[in-house]
């Protein structure tokens, strides 16, 4: 098992649900998050002060699958939320030792 | 005796209240003068409320219910302060320098009857609490000075003091009968001149603007100013204020015609021209200057306009409403940039805004102000208006009530504010600080969303 981590442009997390769901992947954690990569960040100006705004507003999309599905999954997520503009996110995946389904006690990749 | 005392009471009382009703009489009242000051006294009341939403927008959301807590709570203190001393104080008797104590609990203040000095038309009650709503207002203006670090119980003592020691003598001096700065020459036609404040330029923004820097300057920035980010929690609640202050506005300018004639009318009209006209000039300065309109900006400038052109209101006329909003916009505007660049933490910007801006729409009286309008708001009938219609005795007026109101207002608010720093401290500890004011002193918290 594997968790897919993708932080990627708030107004593509819709695109990236959509794509994800004809896959047949609902299950999903979503985060709001803030954070800076290569992005520059932005002034912000109140009166006479000046703030540089350097964590821009992202959404960290979490998704654990069978090992079998990453790339499609991670293929998917790219095609989905890729601008070309910097600012498009990153993905990372982690490796899950095991899952634990709350209501059945099912346990591995069935809980999934 | 004492139970013959306790029964006869409330004899006494009905007696009183029916002997007030038995000498009701209509003569000289004018019904709708009366509705238009009531209306317009409670316009300038909601002008506070719309202020703590203005103030209260612009800090930190650790520090939002105390900031507005400052305006509101004036509504509390000086409400009742100046039903007992207040008004007696600023508008008693007629000494040059200072009220007197005959209406001490608005006693001998009529609802039925007007006082001929004040409004000749309306119960003298009804004037004295108008001018109420002003007093409440001015203190809350100062709050934006000192913003997020006060003490709360130190400035209830503020609060007070200052309004008795600082806010009604200069309204005595500009608007109380005989005061020194509404009477510092005659006319060749034998009428009184001084210094024109149509509606508080210098009793209200001068002088709580000068007290805010004061304030700022004694207090000592904010923790963490300048660098550590500050920016307003919600400028949505802003921009209403704003739009409140604009409304309540027209009651605070139009309203001190005390009727409902053609002084009001033109005070309405250069009252809406001057903050239309400066909310665009801040915005234009800002969008060159800085690449950005901002709505803060737009916000700022139609208060910094208000401001300009309350002490103008009765006396210029809608082109002069045009070239004191323009003023008021770019100075007030340069005013806040330089704020920044001097390091001292007028938070909110108070002096940038009102003493800045009723500073020029003081000076700016003096220079637009027109005879005819003038002959009708202050009844002397060869007033020679300001600067550009020939009189430049005017402008030496304005500038004498300008240069009064700062050094007067600068000194004894220092003084003040020295004495209860001593006795009780200004500012809150740092950890109070840190942890944010509504927290640490009210107990509570402004957005459990």
């Amino acid at each position: 098992m594997t968790k897919i981590e993708a932080i990627v442009r708030p107004e593509r997390l819709e695109e990236v649900q959509q794509e994800l769901e004809s896959l047949g992947i609902t299950g999903m954690t979503v985060t709001e998050v803030r954070g800076a990569g290569r992005q520059a960040g932005y002034v912000e100006r109140y009166r006479g002060l000046e703030y540089r705004v350097r964590l821009l507003p992202k959404v960290k999309v979490e998704i654990v699958v069978a090992d079998g599905l990453v790339e499609q999954v991670a293929q998917t997520i790219i095609n989905a939320a890729r601008t070309g503009e910097v600012g498009d996110g990153k993905i990372f995946f982690i490796q899950i030792s095991d899952a634990i389904r709350i209501r059945t006690g099912e346990r591995g990749e069935p809980a999934l | 005796m004492r139970r013959t005392l306790i029964r006869s009471l409330p004899i006494a009382v009905v007696l009183f209240f029916i002997e007030g009703i038995a000498f009701a009489q209509d003569g000289g009242i004018s019904r709708g003068d009366t509705a238009w000051m009531l209306a317009s006294s409670a316009l300038v009341l909601f002008m506070t409320p719309g202020l703590a939403l203005f103030y209260g927008g612009m800090v930190r959301s650790k520090n939002v219910l105390t900031t507005i807590m400052h305006s509101f709570i004036a509504m509390g203190v000086i409400s009742v302060l100046w039903v007992l001393v207040g008004y007696s104080l600023a508008f008693g008797g007629d000494s040059s320098l200072i009220g007197n104590l005959e209406w001490l609990g608005f006693n001998g203040v009529s609802v039925f009857e007007p006082n001929p000095d004040y409004g000749a038309t309306i119960p003298h009650q009804l004037y004295a609490v108008y001018q109420g709503m002003f007093a409440i207002i001015t203190p809350a203006l100062i709050t934006g000075g000192f913003a997020e670090r006060k003490k709360f119980s130190s400035y209830l003592v503020f609060l007070i003091l200052w309004s008795l020691l600082v806010y009604c003598p200069i309204a005595h001096w500009v608007w109380g009968k005989g005061g020194w700065l509404r009477s510092l020459g005659t006319t060749t036609g034998g009428g009184t001149v001084g210094a024109l404040d149509f509606a508080g330029g210098t009793v209200v923004h001068i002088s709580s603007g000068i007290t805010a820097l004061v304030a700022a300057l004694i207090i000592g920035r904010r923790r963490g100013y300048p660098g550590e980010e500050m920016r307003p929690n919600n400028l949505t609640m802003t921009m209403l204020g704003t739009g409140i202050l604009w409304f309540g506005w027209f009651g605070f300018n139009a309203g001190s015609a005390v009727a409902a004639n053609g002084v009001a009318v033109n005070a309405f009209v250069v009252t809406n021209t001057a903050a239309a006209m400066a909310a665009l000039a801040w915005m234009a300065a800002e969008w060159t200057y800085r690449g950005k309109p901002t709505t803060l900006g737009a916000a700022s400038g139609a208060v910094a306009g208000l401001v300009g052109i309350t002490p103008a209101a009765g006396f210029v006329n809608p082109l002069g409403a045009i070239a004191i909003g323009i003023g008021a916009g770019v100075l007030c505007y340069s005013a806040v940039i330089m704020k920044t660049k001097l390091g001292y933490d007028d938070s909110l910007d108070t002096f940038g805004v009102h003493a800045v801006g009723g500073t020029w729409g003081a000076l700016a009286t003096g220079l637009f102000a027109v005879p005819v309008l003038c002959q009708a708001a202050t009844g002397v009938k060869d007033h020679g208006g300001g600067l550009l219609a020939g009189n430049p005795q005017q402008f030496l007026f304005q500038a004498t009530g300008v240069v009064a109101t700062i050094v007067y207002a600068a000194v004894v608010s220092a003084i003040l504010l020295f004495i209860i720093n001593a006795v009780i401290g200004l500012r809150v500890k740092s950890g109070e600080e840190d942890a944010g004011l509504d927290v640490s002193l009210h107990g509570e918290e402004g957005y459990i969303l």
